[in-house]
């Protein structure tokens, strides 16, 4: 490029108002301002990059063209799920979620950003309702990190150094646990019997000890089925002082009990499900919900906002407890805390206010119906084993296809063919299980979907 | 002074706009669901009665019920008493680089081609978000001169997770948890990587500063260092936009006792294409995708921090990686990472950060990108010139230099002077739709804040935030009161009363809990008493 560059991104290119800065200043030229860098850490000449796409017209041409090589769950007849779901997201959610004022801003002050700071009180406050919890944090990177940072909290709560988890854990999560609690904190895990999907209640009683600082299981767990003896595990876990500690989607808790009312202390989660689009696993946010008792609050390496008055009667809100925070002081703070998800608790809130109570209730019903309708029409087509785990369902159940002689793969790659997305191939992480899939259905899988579903698959299997 | 550079006569949007549970009113509706079909409710039959007692719920959630364009009102009320970068000139918010977030980025981040996307559908129904994933990392690696990117971090705080849980395991896997288990950074590092380092089982030495140069003092350093240490995190330039000339010298210092070198770049808008990660040794790097590369900042997240490594680092990285392959022409998602720590995040990251990081780098190119390190340096040495003129401001250290993107400055004269120091500024501040940020503990430099211009404001907006601070430093001596009680011209006045952000008692972070503390406005509930 011969000419000065002049980016519409980058006013000060102009050269008479560079001139006019650098005489200000006393210095003739911006290379001036890189004396500081020793010349061998410098660049030698220019970064190997692409040629800029300078028109908005070619950059779109060109974004939209690479884009359009996908093929969106979203636009087909989608069963898929296992921790990311094809929930419906609202108008006013995508609306508020990009408006500039909150897409834009960081970590303005109480005064200037009053709306972000009651925006996400108020998403606190909602989560609370529905959790029934008195305290929500603002929201973490996503449900694994929030799982992560409540078995921490335990854990400093009791003083304890183990934690027992689910077996049942979804895997990924399993990971991102086990990871982040490493090398402080140990992680065992308890069995679940295959058939029901239930904890097995003499496991986790023989590894429960006085060194456990928590009990972690997940429902809906991640195979879809519902874990019935919630009350039981916590009390196992509380008879020996350790904390149970419960992972939920809160898509489930218009219809079911969220886990405080079977006795967890505390309640953690995606809230994915509450108006934020899927974006290849992209939109995520976690929440950890605990009852108003210091030394929960204490814990949290969350932002936490609290409600304060002003000089002028107004609603005034501000950091609690800030000294907890890695911000406030370093090394010796609560784990760690920093940019995370807040738009997206921001938009889960909207969700929420939109959804109200009998929108909540009304999610919940149209999941485990249309759950239960796909799960006995399946169940009719021959060689077919479902559910293959589990009694009670939420949302997903699991598919076994052995007696059909064909493998998810194949049998997935047909129904795509077709325009459908089958269930998640299980195939892998769970090898016992043989050719299983995960299906999922939102309140978006209509009857007609569903019975598309089972026609394409009853030919397909009998080919 | 022209008039399009004066300090502006401004309100911010004040609408008293109640808490959402105070909008409710029982029966109204924001939003339908589905109709259940009759062959689903017969097929269905009773589904929810036939659950356990102990997994019904047994009262409705207390959330709002709102006619949907009231839900609407209140959150776009909401987002009026809400300044961000779109509106304001956000140079005050320092370290964290509110650049121009370009608005068709968010039409290709919110494009259903995106957002429509399930996490493990079909790879081949997924290749375009691939392709940009795979690019992306080309780029940063030519951006950086390391050898390898995971996307996967969701923030900054993130990536040094990722960075020092495989500094972790990279330890363990040599047998040397006993004897290699400590870390040194700075105090001008981000907070979050000695607040790691503490949480991976690192002891953590923190280097201050040389009072007189800003850079980390060297001979502190030097003794820091031994067979102990494991790695080295370290920010350059530090938030005192001061480059640490010496950082080879202390690269080379850590790895001649074994350690590892890990650069935390969120300060790296000044330098793109001038220097890299790379040049100065260093074996790790991350970078904010959410500040240098222009993905908005969301109130605090979605996020994104890319982790690069060198080539001996590779296999500890977080799974899974993004590759291409040339055979069958296809980009896949790579899990043949054999030492890797494993996930530290759901999936693969925050994609919609990464197309747009990927678009914002094609519309600028290898030039666009200098140019805009350029200008953001000449946009804050431009400040640093009239601040420098300012009295009751100071800069510290390294008196006479130029700096980087960014400087850290001191209210301590002017505190001293007229009594109204870093705290009264910025809640004034804010009447002049400007904003300069706290959080910059511990306070080594007293009375801190931190002004970093980016490249994307006008000279006239810079004069025109440069006037509000002279404004109010002048007020600060002729009428203090005004900045004592301020704001004036915010959605709310002064929070004054901090008791109740810090006294347990007082706390209430829910609806809920301010319910069950209080009464009317602030009136503790006499159960309370």
């Amino acid at each position: 490029m011969t000419r000065k560059f002049i980016h519409p991104y980058i006013p000060n290119s102009v050269p008479e108002v560079q001139q006019e800065m650098l005489q200000e200043i006393g210095v003739k030229a911006i290379d001036e301002f890189y004396e500081c860098i020793p010349v061998e850490q410098k660049v030698q000449g220019k970064l190997d990059l692409p040629d800029p796409l300078l028109s908005e017209a070619a950059l779109k041409r060109h974004v939209e063209g690479i884009l359009a090589r996908n093929q969106p769950a979203g636009n087909m007849i989608s069963f898929l799920g296992g921790g990311c779901w094809d929930h419906h997201v609202p108008a006013v959610c995508d609306e508020i979620a990009a408006r500039s004022e909150f897409l834009t801003a960081y970590a303005g002050e109480p005064y200037e950003d009053h709306g972000r700071f009651q925006a996400l009180f108020e998403y606190a406050s909602m989560m609370a309702e529905l959790l029934d919890v008195e305290v929500v944090n603002i929201p973490t990177y996503d449900g694994s990190q929030a799982a992560a940072t409540a078995l921490s909290m335990a854990c400093r709560i009791t003083g304890r150094p183990e934690v027992l988890v689910a077996a049942s854990t979804a895997p990924d999560r399993l990971s991102v646990i086990k990871g982040y609690l490493y090398p402080d904190i140990k992680v065992n895990l308890f069995d679940y019997d295959t058939d029901t999907g239930l904890t097995d209640l003499d496991d986790l009683s023989a590894r429960l000890s006085n060194q456990t600082a928590a009990v972690y299981f997940e429902n809906p767990a991640f195979l879809g089925y519902l874990e019935t003896r919630g009350r039981k595990i916590s009390a196992l876990a509380h008879e020996r002082g350790a904390l149970s500690v419960v992972w939920t989607d809160p898509a489930s808790l218009g219809v079911l009990s969220p886990p405080s009312a079977y006795g967890a202390d505390l309640t953690c989660g995606e809230i994915q499900p509450l108006g934020i689009h899927m974006f290849m696993g992209g939109g995520r946010a976690g929440f950890i919900g605990a009852p108003d008792d210091e030394r929960y609050i204490k814990e949290y390496p969350s932002r936490l906002f609290g409600i304060a008055p002003t000089t002028h009667r107004e609603w005034g809100f501000g950091d609690v407890a800030w000294e907890r925070t890695s911000f406030a002081s370093r090394e010796t703070s609560k784990e760690f805390v920093g940019t995370a998800s807040a738009l997206w608790g921001i938009t889960a809130g909207v969700y929420l206010a939109l959804m109200g109570p009998e929108g909540m209730r009304e999610l919940g019903e149209n999941c485990i119906k249309r759950t239960r309708y796909a799960l006995n029409k399946m169940a009719e087509l021959p060689g077919i084993k479902a559910p293959v785990i589990g009694t009670h369902f939420f949302k997903e159940f699991v598919v076994n296809f052995d007696g059909c002689g064909k493998t998810v793969a194949h049998i997935n790659a047909e129904l795509l063919s077709r325009g459908i997305m089958g269930g998640l191939d299980l195939s892998q992480n769970y090898p016992g299980m043989g050719q299983s899939a995960l299906y999922s259905l939102t309140e978006k899988r209509s009857r007609e979907d569903i019975d598309c579903l089972v026609n394409e698959l009853e030919k397909i299997l009998s080919t | 002074m022209s008039d399009k550079t004066k300090s502006r006569d401004f309100h911010q949007a004040r609408w008293n706009e109640p808490i959402i549970f105070d909008l409710s009113t029982p029966g109204e509706r924001g939003i339908l669901l589905p109709e259940m079909e009759p062959e689903i409710e017969t097929s269905a039959g009773d589904a929810l009665g036939e659950l356990p007692g102990d997994l019904k719920r047994l009262s409705p959630p207390g959330l709002p019920e709102m006619a949907q364009m009231r839900v609407l009102k209140h959150y776009l009320r909401l987002s009026q008493e809400n300044l961000g970068a779109d509106l304001n000139v956000d140079i005050g918010q320092g370290t964290c680089t509110m650049k121009y977030s370009p608005k068709i980025n968010e039409q290709f981040a919110a494009s259903p081609q995106l957002s429509g996307l399930h996490p493990v559908q079909d790879e081949n129904t997924v290749q375009g978000a691939l392709e940009i994933m795979y690019q992306l990392e080309q780029f940063l690696k030519a951006i950086s001169g390391m050898d390898r990117f995971s996307l996967q971090p969701g923030g900054g705080s993130h990536a040094i997770l990722a960075i020092v849980s495989m500094i972790r395991a990279w330890v363990d896997d040599r047998g040397l948890s006993d004897t290699k288990d400590e870390i040194i950074t700075t105090i001008f590092s981000h907070p979050s990587n000695c607040a790691v380092a503490r949480a991976k089982g690192f002891k953590v030495i923190n280097i201050y500063p040389d009072p007189k140069t800003g850079r980390p003092d060297l001979e502190a350093f030097k003794e820091a260092v031994s067979d102990r240490t494991a790695a080295l995190l370290i920010t350059n330039p530090e938030d005192t936009g001061i480059y640490n000339e010496n950082i080879k010298e202390l690269t080379d210092l850590v790895h001649s006792h074994g350690g590892l070198c890990s650069y935390d770049q969120a300060n790296a808008n000044g330098i793109l294409g001038i220097t890299r990660a790379v040049n100065a040794n260093f074996d790790f790097c991350f970078f904010n995708i959410h500040k240098t590369f222009s993905s908005p900042h969301g109130c605090g997240g979605p996020g994104c921090g890319v982790v690069g490594v060198k080539e001996h680092l590779i296999p500890y990285l977080p799974v899974p990686l993004t590759s291409f392959d040339e055979a069958s022409n296809r980009y896949y998602l790579d899990y043949d990472v054999p030492k890797t720590i494993g996930k530290i995040k759901d999936y693969y990251g925050v994609i919609p950060a990464m197309v747009r990081a990927y678009a914002w780098i094609r519309s600028l190119g290898a030039e666009g990108l200098l140019e805009a390190a350029r200008v953001a340096v000449l946009n804050n040495n431009y400040i640093l010139n009239r601040i420098r003129a300012m009295k009751g401001t100071e800069a510290p250290y390294a008196e006479g230099e130029h700096r980087v993107e960014q400087v850290r400055y001191s209210f301590q004269p002017l505190k001293e002077e007229t009594g109204c120091g870093f705290d009264e500024v910025q809640r004034r501040i804010c009447d002049f739709m400007c904003h300069i940020w706290s959080s910059h503990e511990p306070f080594v430099v007293p009375e801190p804040f931190t002004i970093e211009p980016t490249e994307s404001y006008s000279k006239q907006e810079i004069d025109e935030y440069l006037a509000a601070l002279e404004k109010i430093i002048e007020e600060a001596r002729a009428t203090p009161d005004v900045l004592k009680t301020a704001p004036h011209n915010s959605p709310i006045h002064h929070v004054a009363e901090h008791e109740y952000l810090d006294d347990p008692k007082l706390w209430a972070v829910t609806w809920r809990m301010y319910k069950n503390r209080f009464e009317g406005y602030f009136e503790p509930k006499k159960e309370q008493q």
